[in-house]
Order: C-alpha cells, then structure tokens, then sequence
C-alpha cells in the first residue's frame, strides 16, 4: 500500500511540475506566436493572431493549462519550432546518453564512496581519513566544469589517453564490443568528472555513519559471538551504515543532473544538458520546459528506486508500512 | 579439581583524558564449572571492565590488561592471540549483555543471527544452523518459535530480545555465560522470567554464570557465591547467605540494607533501610593507596587513609578488604 | 589529609557566550587561515579596481600573452584583455550574487521552515509538500530555464539561485523549531500570553539561528558556483564580467591558453573552499554539541 502511495505522490509532484512550466511560460514575456513569427522573420499583428487561435492562445489560462497537461499525459511535450521535431521525439533521442552519464556517476560515486568510507572508518587517524577530508573540502569546493576541463587538459590533450569529446567515434567500426569499449572510453572522463562532487559526499557521510556504527551496541554482540573483524564489518556494520548513504544518494539525483547539464557541455556529451542549453541559446521555450519536466521525472523515478532501495537494506522501513 | 576460570592479580588500565587509571586493581577469583557467581556494586566499579577483560573485548586502544592472568581451563586468556579469542568467544564464553534493545542487529533476522554463531563454532550448515535456532528460541521459551526466527528485531518486545541474546550465547552450549546486568532495562515482571530462564538453562547446560548485577535481590536469588566491587577493587567475597547474614564490610552492609526484602525482618541490629551515601570516587583516585571507600564510610580511621587494606579471611571463605572487617 | 576530601573541582567562570564561540573558532586553525584569504579576496574585490585601475573589457595587448609577459601578471585572454583586470571585477560580481543569492535564499528557506516548524498540521504538511517540490527540480536546470525565460540580467540570475536554493534552509529551520518548540521557556512563554509572531521570532529564532547561520555562510559559497556555472554556460549579462564567464568563453582555447581557464577556476576553488573552511569553524563555534565528535 505504502509504495502505491508514493507513486501516486509522485504523479502528483510531476502534474506540479507541469503546472510551474506553463505558470513559467505564461509569465514570460512574449509567447510561441513571438517565437513562431521571430523565426519566419516578423510577422504582422493579423498573423500573430491568427498563430495564437491556432495554438489556442485565445483561450483561458485554466483551459490551457488542462490542454496541456492532457496533452503531456498522451506525451505530447509540443514542438520544437527550431529542430522542427516533436519535443518527446528530441528528448527520448538524447536521454539514453544523459541516462548513462547520470547512472554510471552515481553508482561510481556510491560504490568507490562506500569503499573510502569503510577503509578510512577502519583507520580513523590513517592517511586514508585524511585523504577523505581533503577529497571532501575538493569536490565540495571544485566548480564541476573546472575539475572537467583540468582533466581534459591533463588526460586528454597533455596525455592523450581518452578522447577530447563527443560519446561516440564514427569512424570505429566492428561489432557490439568495439563499439561498446569506443563508448566506455569516451565515458571515463565525463563519469570521473560528475562523480568527484558526489565520491567525496558519499565517502564522508559513510565513513561518519561507519564509525557511528562500529561503537554501537550490536557490533559488541558480534564480536562477543567470536565473528572475525571482516564478518563484522563487512556483515554487520556494513549494512547498517549504508542506510543513510542511500538516502542521501536518492535525495541527490537532482543535483547529479544539474552536474550533468555542465558535464555534458564541458565534453560536448550528446546528451539532454547540451540540449537544454542549445534550446535556450535558440529560444526554443517547449523544448527548455520539455527537458525541466523530464528531468523532474528522472528525478521522482530516482526518488521511488532509493525508496525501494532501502526498503531492501532496511526492514524497519518496511515495517512502517 | 582446578577451577575452570582462575583469575589472579588482575589489573585492568583505562587511558583516559587524565592520565592512566587502573578501573581493575590487583582481582583475584575463581569459578568452578556449573557454579554461579555474581557481582556487585554500584555503576563504575570495574564489574562490566572485569567481564570485558575476560571476554577479550575491553574498549580498543583504550583499556588493556596491564597485568595478572586470567586462566581459563588451562590457558591463560591474557596471553591467547586473537584468532584463540575469538574461537572461545560465543562458544566457550559468551556473553549477554544489558541494553536488550540495540544488542541485535537490526537488519539481519534473529533466526540468522542465532544461526550465524552456530555455524562460526559448530560448523553447521545453513539448513541445521536453522533448525537448531528454532528449537533454541523454543528453549528460551518464545511461543511459536517457527514463526518468530524470521522476525526482526524491532518487532520483539525488550524481554523477548533478551530471549533472543540468550539464545545466542548458549547456541554453543558454553562452559561460562557472563550476563552483565541483562534484567537492568525490563520491567520488573519480565526480570523474574529472565533469571528463571538464566537459572533453568545453565543448570540444564552445566554452564557456569558469572552475573553482574546491582541487584541483591537478584543475587540472593541466582548466585552461590557473591563478589562485592568498589571502585576496581574486591571489597568482598563469600557465600551468598552468609555474607548477606553478616557483610564484612561496611559498603556490602550498605548495599544489602537498601533492598526491602532482604530486610524482611527489621531487628535491632538492622534498624532501618538505608542508603549507601555519598558517591563512588572519580576514576582519578581509582589506584591510590588507601582505601576508596573512606569517604563514605562510618568506622574511618586514619588507617583507612594511609594504606589499602589487605584482604581477612573468614570461616567458609569469605574475605574483606577492610582495616575494620572484624568490627563490621 | 581531611576524611571529607574530594576530588577538585575545576572552577568555571562563566563567559560571554560570543568570547566562547570566538575562541572555539580560533581553536580552528584551518577556519582562521580561510577568514584571512576570505577577507583578502573580498577587499581585492571593493578596493581592487581602484588599486589596479583597468578596463576588464579592453583589449591591451596581444591574445594569450602568456602570465608575467609584459607587465600583465596573469597574462592576457583570447581577445588580449587583462586577465587579472578581469579576476578583480570578476571578484565583485561573484560574491555580490553569492552574498544576495545566499540573502534571499534564507530569508524564504527561514519564512517557509518557521511557519512549517511553528504551526505543524495542515500548514506544514504543504509547506513541506512545496520544499519536496523545489527539490524535485534540478536547481541548476530550472535557474536555467527562468534565466532563459525573463532574461539573463544580474537581479534575475540572483533571484533564479535564490528560488531554487531555499530548500535545504527550510528544512534546517523546520527541524530546529520542531525541536526548540517542545523546550520549557517556549512554553513557558507561551502560558505568559505571547502572540505567535513574538514565540516565533523573538523567543525560537533566535536559539534555531547556530545551524541556520552555518548553512547560509555554506550557501554563499554554493550560491558563487551555481553563478559560476551558468555564466560558463553563457547565460549570464554580456556587460559584465564574472569568474565562471571567464572560463566559458575562453575554454575553446585551452590548448592554446589553459591558463585562461585554470586561473579564474583557481579562484572560485580557493573562494569557496575559504567559504567552506569558514562555514566548519562557524560550526564549532556554534553547536558546541557537535564538538566532542
């Protein structure tokens, strides 16, 4: 019943996010029949009220507004007057590569995080612990399209290891591996990139949550038992401490993305970040308002995952419900 | 015979922000198999410190035995490497301890985590380990234990998870139980089921119980032999009854008068029920040589101040630790 | 000796709880060392064009002079302007929208978690509602996207960081009102009959403040990389000369000029990194709670 909840929570949340896009877009100054007439080069007051009978611009706010949103529920996002292509065509084309991006440097970040975390809870006064902290005040500190561009120029142009941009090398060619490794090859610096903000998050909140851990009451009980130093920490504390690492990489998401959008411009990535920025030098409204509200989705999805996620770790969560 | 745990001389040192403190100064005790022992005393007398010395899980880079031995059917315990410890750990010694609430893991079933000691020590399968949790949930009398092995934690009442920490120490059948205050958090209803059960399965077992507690009521009810602790140091030893008959130093008299029942009949010579006043010392004068309980105490004397007291022994081996036991 | 003797009690005078938390900051070396630089960049920032007159805009000398070539210490950007010229100003732009970013984001992030924190019920379960909304939405991408929308001037970027930064405030604010709220003197204030508006601001805020000013000294610093990263994303006032705006425009040339880029990205790491250092001395300062850790 519980999970039901949330996802009906989170329809709402997304319905929400459809209602500020087109608060936004009501708000701004000029509308689509400005945009339409700008790009076929000014038009005359007839014509633009013509464009905005067409688009229903005559019409109430609220009626709009369910236009809208009854059109977003059948995933139609509009159109893109500059690519001239439905936006939900333009952005299900550039997800995949955003997805990848977003996924690999979350789960990087999670699992090295958690690593440090363990290792440097293990030796608090050890270099590791301090190497944590240093980390920590770096990706906390380092704007993300900086520490991007210093890797590029150290393992790319000074050291050419990875390529300098771009997702995919055209003119590689071969089988689902080849192309598979071209990729991989172009992911590395993207992925270290996006994941040196979250590594140093996720190693200091796991390292305070592991040491919280190893001092409480049933890791007493566990060594009592005769467990080894390794069941102990890799069974009993382990699982414990990774609860609000979880919670803090589920509320993250959205701040993942917002890395991503300088990540993807940084190594050109053809992802929905480029995109976003390319609509908004083009003026492209729907496309902007399109990509907000799909990142919104990719978000609230994020959000019931990390949900289930710690449903698994934790059954006092699933207690609750 | 030899007992089957000998302590001697026993020092146990804590670093703390002032310095070295010795929270287990020159202790010295035995136990035989089957026997239960228990001691006393208020909070911070080195009753818990003596138990984690024994399991070898005294607070790391803090506490460590600075000397004495510690002989557990032939070995001396001190000198045992880790890998010997934690053998013994949970299948020779185990311990249940006093915060039933957070002792369990709470994200592993208490089936797994019964289990899980079985099959470290007795090399059970995963199937048999299961099954013999069953039957020792069964054993610590958890009704529909079948059921219940796939709990969790949090959905068992305090006493049932004392149950539950119960079970685990006694899966292996282990020659020494040590329960450091296991009734302290529970109603006191449920502390009276617990020592049943303590008392039922360690005599079932053959399972020595070394039970440390605050409580003499529950002394008078469980141990046959009773050590007193203030302040790191053995204040006294002997038979139970007969040391709550006639204590032998005027802290254990303290303690005993601040329990009703063991002063059902109120006679001239045990007029009122008291209080122990004043506090224990600060863990600073833990180690000088005097004696700890001065400042507390109504027969002081200078002696009392300049050098601690060596042990007297009585008729059935009771012992104090006063200048002034005979006149107690 | 005397058979009363006890242990001797340290005598503990009581301070000025400012000189307390002043010396618990000082105890902080690192946070002491980041005031310091804190302060310089900031007086670089209001005094610097005076001390170092220069147009940021004018070209004057040759594109990519590399730094210390002819008297300009930075070197010089793809269209030969004053690399350190344009730091300076560069300077007042950042913290100007770092510090009034940070301003408004407060002073929804407090309104919004006080009134949640204080009047629980209905009114907090959709001021909550709200945050978890704002949080839904990648900040950076929906600043972009008012930036987009009502322009690219200096007041609106700020307002766009501010907007969609409060969150995290709120919820601070909320937890501590959640906990000061159930303390003695608040009741106590209560029975005596003060109205809401007085219990809310006058009797809790002020003791829910400790966290609340380390998170906002933290949003400075957060607020200067979000502008950071939409003027290198371009989208910021074309008149006027930010850190991040820098990098942006003269990344296409780091093969020629990495400096160009290094430089600027040099000094938003040591401002916020200062900022941060700052924001952890501030903490110990505060919670004294937080210090036995």
């Amino acid at each position: 019943m519980k999970i039901l909840q949330r996802v009906l929570y989170a329809i709402l949340l997304l319905i929400a996010v459809l209602v500020l896009n087109f608060s936004m877009l009501h708000l701004a100054p000029g509308d689509i029949a400005d945009t339409i007439a700008q790009s076929m080069g000014g038009a005359d007051a007839e014509i633009l009220e013509q464009i905005r009978s067409d688009y229903g611009l005559d019409q109430p706010f609220l009626v709009q507004l369910g236009q809208y949103i009854w059109k977003v529920l059948h995933f139609d996002l509009g159109h893109s007057f500059f690519y001239n292509q439905p936006v939900t065509t333009l952005i299900i084309a550039k997800l995949p590569a955003t997805l990848l991006l977003v996924l690999t440097a979350q789960l990087l970040a999670l699992v090295v995080g958690v690593l440090l975390g363990v290792y440097s809870a293990r030796h608090p006064n050890g270099l590791s612990s301090h190497f944590v902290t240093l980390f920590a005040l770096f990706g906390y500190s380092a704007p993300v399209f900086w520490t991007g561009i210093l890797l590029l120029i150290a393992f790319s142009l000074k050291i050419p290891l990875f390529p300098v941009a771009g997702m995919i090398d055209v003119t590689v060619e071969g089988g689902f591996f080849v192309r598979a490794l071209d990729i991989a090859k172009h992911m590395v610096l993207p992925v270290v990139t996006l994941s040196s903000i979250f590594l140093a998050l996720y190693s200091r909140l796991c390292r305070a949550s592991m040491m919280e851990v190893l001092g409480s009451d049933y890791i007493r009980t566990a060594k009592a038992k005769g467990l080894s130093e390794r069941e102990i920490v890799l069974k009993h504390a382990l699982k414990n401490s990774l609860s609000p690492v979880v919670t803090l990489a589920g509320l993250q998401f959205s701040a993942v993305i917002s890395g991503a959008v300088l990540v993807e411009t940084v190594f050109s990535w053809p992802g929905l970040g480029t995109l976003a920025l390319q609509s908004i030098i083009a003026r492209d409204t729907p496309t902007i308002l399109g990509i907000l509200f799909f990142s919104a989705l990719v978000v609230v999805v994020g959000n019931l995952l990390t949900d289930l996620a710690l449903r698994t770790i934790d059954p006092r969560v699933r207690g609750k419900a | 015979m030899a007992p089957l745990l000998q302590v001697e001389n026993l020092r146990i040192e804590l670093t703390t922000r002032d310095g070295v403190a010795p929270v287990i100064d020159d202790l010295s005790f035995s136990l035989n198999a089957g026997e239960t022992i228990s001691f006393v005393g208020e909070s911070g007398c080195g009753k818990s410190m003596t138990a984690l010395g024994i399991m070898g899980l005294l607070p790391e880079k803090i506490g460590h035995i600075a000397s004495g031995t510690i002989n557990f059917d032939g070995e001396d315990l001190t000198k045992a490497s880790d890998v010997r410890l934690r053998e013994i750990r949970g299948n020779d010694i185990s311990m249940i301890f006093q915060e039933p609430m957070t002792s369990l893991n709470p994200v592993y079933t208490i089936g797994e985590q019964i289990a899980e000691v079985l099959r470290r020590h007795q090399g059970l399968g995963k199937r048999a380990a299961h099954d013999k949790a069953i039957d020792l949930l069964d054993a610590v009398r958890i009704p529909n234990p079948k059921a219940r092995v796939s709990d969790y934690p949090h959905q068992m009442s305090g006493g049932q998870r004392q149950r539950v920490m119960i079970a685990i120490a006694l899966a292996c059948e282990p020659k020494i139980l040590i329960a450091d205050e296991p009734t302290t958090a529970l109603d006191v209803t449920v502390q009276a089921q617990i020592f049943d059960l303590l008392r039922d399965l360690g005599e079932k077992m053959g399972t020595a119980i070394i039970l440390i507690t605050h409580d003499m009521g529950a002394v008078a009810e469980m141990a046959e032999r009773l050590i007193v602790m203030y302040a790191g140091r053995k204040a006294e030893e002997g038979p139970v009854e007969q040391v709550i008959d006639h204590p032998r130093h005027p802290y254990t008299k303290g303690l005993i008068s601040c329990v009703p029942h063991l002063m059902g009949t109120l006679t001239a010579e045990r007029p009122t029920l008291t209080e122990v006043r004043g506090i224990v010392p600060s863990i600073r004068q833990f180690g000088r040589d005097a004696c700890l309980f001065a400042s507390r105490c109504d027969l002081v004397s200078d002696k009392c101040l300049e050098g601690r007291p060596h042990e007297i022994g009585f008729e059935n081996d009771q012992h104090s630790a006063c200048w002034h036991a005979e006149d107690v | 000796m005397s058979v009363a003797e006890q242990p001797e009690e340290e005598i503990v005078r009581a301070r000025h709880p400012f000189a307390e938390a002043l010396e618990m900051f000082v105890k902080n070396r690192a946070a002491v060392v980041a005031l310091v630089v804190l302060t310089l960049i900031i007086l670089a920032g209001i005094f610097g064009p005076f001390i170092y007159p220069s147009d940021p805009f004018e070209m004057v000398w040759a594109p990519f002079s590399p730094p210390g070539e002819e008297g300009y210490l930075l070197g010089t950007d793809y269209l030969g302007r004053d690399l350190l010229s344009m730091l300076i100003h560069g300077a007042r732009v950042s913290m100007a929208i770092g510090v009034s970013a940070a301003f408004i984001t407060v002073f929804i992030g407090i309104t919004v978690g006080a009134l949640a924190g204080f009047y629980l019920g209905f009114v907090e379960e959709v001021l909550m509602r709200i945050t978890e909304f704002f949080q839904v939405l990648p900040t950076l991408l929906f600043s972009m996207v008012i930036v987009a929308l009502f322009g690219a001037s200096l007041p609106m970027i700020t307002l766009a960081i501010g907007l969609v930064s409060w969150p995290a405030v709120a919820r601070i604010t909320r937890a501590e009102f959640l906990r000061i709220r159930e303390l003695e003197y608040v009741t106590a204030s209560r029975a005596s009959g003060s109205s809401n508006m007085k219990l809310m601001f006058k009797v809790i805020l002020p003791n829910a403040l400790p966290p609340i000013i380390v998170q906002a000294a933290l949003m400075v610093g957060s607020a200067i990389l979000f502008e950071a990263g939409l003027s290198f994303l371009g989208l910021t006032d074309p008149n006027i000369v930010s850190w991040g705006q820098i990098i942006g425009s003269n990344r296409q040339y780091i093969l020629d000029a990495s400096y160009t880029v290094t430089i600027p990205g040099l000094a938003i790491f040591i401002t916020v990194l200062a900022i941060s250092l700052v924001g952890d001395g501030l903490n110990d300062a505060l919670n004294p709670k937080l210090r036995q850790r």
